[in-house]
């Protein structure tokens, strides 16, 4: 509980409509967009401007009050969770594109900005934002860095890390840090690519320069059918040793198909194992020579049905599907759980066979859905939360999965974060000095581990606790940590 | 082998001895100058998986960089980042530490942008593992990005897992007598059309651009821009990337990072441009004082890249806040200070 001292100083900082703390108004900020985890905040602070970020962060600093930074609440690993006593720091009043810089191709955003509003602001200038998270009509530019998301596109045009060049950013004592700069690299260590994806432990941030790529001239897209995901997973690393790196590469499994054709009619065949998506962009000429490309490797890799879509409109059409598979799994249950590991592309029928092992095993229905070309796979596990125990059947079974991940050679998450959602597995990814390492670089920045505590990064203890109930092929994880 | 390192490590840090990490050398005139007994990379040598359907190669730290490129080559892939060998013996480790990219890093990427995972000791002895071997990976803080361009000083790199691209089907290169006003603003005119770049360099009113990509978007871009065909190009970038042409014999030596629109600088020597106006090389005998007023003017920062670094050290300073959190981290992952001291920056 914050004490009324703290919450009436907090007030002296902030017009009355930028604090909330009746009851009604918190509710919408119980969750982020991982609603199995809630916690109502105590208070939630709205500033308007970045000298009031830099205000509240003195307070809190001051009072030893934590601090959960907080955009569109998009997240899906229960990152922007509140914590009991601090307070919830939404950032999505700072919602102003500054400045476009056609020429030199940034944008100059502050946190609250849409992500998608970039690439609208910059169209006219023949100018986008590449990341593309499927979010990314409401997730803000400033949970982009925190999350370092990814999307559809980003085998060919990176994450968030590859698209940022500048950061502001406050530290919980309240100092501004300019991180990076105009142009492409900065003296001293690379504290751009340490506050990407830092999941607002570090310092919270207040401004964006983003970089700019020109549109690409023309993007054209190959749908194949096979009647094996193993062939369909083979296929897609024939097309990168073809030397193509496609836009979008994207796999669905049999119950993703039919439930994204029953949803939106897309136009996808029903009678196959897998389904990959393959665009290519660029210059016009290029892209009428990689689809042939593409279309001969699909063919030699044993597809069963090709199509290439004949005008924009079914372009979209076979895209609608894909993007829409998560809301078409969505009717096959009352409920889902969406997960994000990682693995090396050639574990993919490996681990594919085994999630469908575990399916039976936990009793629930999964339905997978693939970034094939870089390796991200989200699995949707079918529960209904108000059968008693679903709900926790789905998150044991979800921790498999990850753990799967991890067994692969790969990690727990792609592009979600840890958050708190991941909490436990982040114990089977890293031993001991690794996460000691990781407190460390938390420390460089909070020593007092004000900023979204909890989160994360695992403590030690909790990965004991934790390893005490998963002991693997006889061996204790984390065995120099004492168990009580 | 790897115990070697760490056993040396350990007792470096135990003795509080400082260590001078090197790999193959070639760039031990970057940075300022380092103290204590030299530890080689040399002996940790090998690739020890590449997966070119998978784009991932992982390979020990002492690995010449001429044996990845020859393997990659042979997959028709590259390091994207074209990481400059400086004379022939550049490791992986010391392109990774030292952060270095040439011509093709406006449009592919630096070389931290294609890190996925390392291995690594730092200053205490203690053996690390961050990252790993898939592409897309946010689990836990991007310790190995920050690996990229720390000289060093927060432990050895001992193994880089690094994501690979094909290579282009057709690369070709023109050249177009501009002086320097006029060649900035195409560089990043064209930067902002769908135009297959992959480097641009100006000197002495030539400017020179290369396009990489399917042959028929090559030949269109060719249609497009005009120019003059240049004969053996891949001469002239090999030449550029390792700075073995002579304006970078002359020193002092300066690299003025910019906002690449910046307007010419107009500092009175001699220039290279390069990376679509971001980078501008300079031989000049003003103070350092004037040409980090300069770059910082222009969005950016000055280094003094080969020479005689000032009293200040070869990078520019940092401001308070950053230092700060650079001596935080320092003091934690080398608490005794003992990996190439003052390489990066004259306090530690």
């Amino acid at each position: 509980m914050l004490s009324p001292a703290f919450l009436s100083q907090l007030r002296k900082l902030l017009p009355d409509h930028c604090v909330l703390h009746a009851r009604e108004d918190l509710v919408p900020f119980e969750s982020d967009g991982l609603s199995a985890y809630r916690n109502t905040p105590d208070v939630v602070a709205l500033p308007e401007n970045e000298s009031q970020v830099a205000a509240i962060l003195r307070l809190c600093h001051a009072n030893q009050v934590a601090v959960v930074a907080r955009g569109a609440g998009t997240g899906l690993a229960a990152g922007a969770l509140p914590v009991d006593g601090a307070v919830l720091l939404v950032l999505s009043k700072l919602n102003q594109i500054r400045h476009i810089d056609p020429l030199a191709r940034t944008a100059t955003v502050q946190p609250g900005v849409r992500n998608l509003a970039i690439s609208e602001a910059a169209a006219v200038h023949g100018l986008y934002y590449a990341p593309d998270p499927s979010s990314q009509i409401a997730c803000s530019i400033g949970g982009n860095v925190a999350e370092n998301s990814g999307g559809v596109h980003c085998l060919k045009y990176g994450l968030t890390v590859h698209n940022i060049l500048k950061l502001r950013a406050w530290t919980i004592d309240g100092q501004l840090l300019e991180i990076g700069n105009d142009t492409l690299d900065s003296p001293g260590y690379d504290l751009l690519a340490l506050m990407t994806g830092s999941e607002g432990m570090l310092a919270v941030i207040t401004e964006v320069t983003v970089k700019l790529l020109p549109r690409p001239q023309r993007a054209q897209v190959v749908l194949a059918a096979f009647d094996d995901v193993a062939k369909a997973g083979a296929a897609v690393g024939n097309i990168i040793a073809a030397g193509v790196i496609p836009a979008g590469l994207e796999m669905m499994d049999r119950l993703a198909i039919q439930a994204a054709e029953a949803f939106v009619h897309a136009g996808y065949p029903l009678d196959c194992e897998a389904l990959l998506l393959c665009e290519v962009d660029g210059v016009n000429e290029e892209v009428s020579d990689d689809i042939f490309t593409v279309h001969e490797v699909l063919a030699a890799s044993g597809a069963i049905e090709i199509h290439t879509a004949e005008s924009e409109e079914q372009r979209l059409r076979f895209w609608a599907g894909r993007k829409a598979a998560f809301p078409a799994v969505g009717r096959l249950a009352p409920d889902y759980y969406c997960m994000d590991g990682t693995i090396p592309r050639a574990q993919l029928p490996h681990v594919l066979r085994r999630i469908s092992e575990m399916s039976l095993e936990f009793g629930l229905a999964v339905a997978n859905v693939f970034h094939a070309g870089d390796g991200n796979l989200h699995p949707l596990i079918l529960f209904d939360a108000n059968q008693p125990g679903e709900l926790h059947q789905a998150e044991a079974f979800g921790s498999k999965i990850l753990e799967l991940c991890v067994e692969a050679g790969g990690t727990i998450t792609g592009e979600h974060g840890v958050g708190l959602e991941k909490i436990n597995q982040m114990c089977a990814q890293f031993a001991t000095p690794e996460l000691t390492r990781f407190h460390e670089v938390k420390a460089a920045f909070d020593p007092d581990k004000l900023l979204n505590p909890g989160k994360a990064v695992p403590e030690l203890h909790r990965c004991a606790e934790w390893g005490a109930m998963h002991i693997h092929g006889g061996q204790l994880p984390h065995p120099e940590l004492p168990r009580f | 082998m790897l115990d070697t390192f760490i056993d040396r490590i350990r007792a470096a840090h135990a003795e509080g001895s400082p260590l001078i990490l090197q790999g193959g050398g070639s760039k031990t005139f970057y940075g300022n100058a380092d103290e204590g007994e030299v530890l080689s990379t040399r002996a940790l040598t090998g690739i020890v998986d590449y997966q070119p359907k998978e784009l991932v190669l992982t390979a020990r730290a002492g690995t010449p960089l001429a044996e990845i490129e020859a393997a990659l080559a042979e997959r028709n892939q590259m390091l994207a980042f074209e990481p400059p060998h400086f004379g022939g013996a550049a490791t992986l480790g010391g392109s990774i530490a030292t952060g270095l990219s040439g011509p093709r890093r406006p449009y592919a990427g630096a070389a931290r942008d294609f890190v996925l995972g390392v291995r690594m000791i730092d200053g205490t002895g203690q053996p690390l593992r961050f990252g790993g071997q898939v592409i897309k990976n946010v689990a836990g803080y991007d310790v190995s990005r920050l690996m990229a361009g720390a000289l060093g000083t927060l432990g050895l790199i001992t193994e880089v897992s690094l994501k690979v691209l094909p290579k282009p089907a057709a690369e070709t290169t023109l050249q177009f007598e501009l002086d320097e006003t006029a060649a900035i603003e195409n560089m990043n005119r064209w930067a902002g059309q769908p135009l297959p770049l992959s480097a641009t360099s100006w000197h002495a009113g030539l400017l020179t651009v290369r396009l990489s990509g399917a042959e028929s978007a090559v030949h269109a871009a060719q249609a497009r821009l005009g120019g003059e065909w240049l004969h053996d190009a891949a001469a002239f970038w090999q030449r550029l990337r390792d700075q073995a042409t002579p304006f970078f014999d002359k020193r002092p030596l300066w690299r003025l990072a910019v906002k690449p629109t910046t307007p010419p600088l107009n500092l009175g020597s001699a220039e290279w441009i390069e990376w679509g106006g971001a980078v501008r090389w300079l031989a000049s005998d003003l103070p350092a004082a004037t040409l980090r007023d300069a770059a910082k003017t222009a969005g950016g920062h000055a280094a003094l890249f080969r020479g005689t670094a000032p009293v200040d050290g070869a990078f520019a300073p940092l401001a308070p806040a950053l230092l700060t959190l650079h001596r935080n981290l320092k003091q934690r992952f080398d608490p005794k200070g003992i990996l190439n001291r003052g390489r990066l920056h004259p306090e530690f």
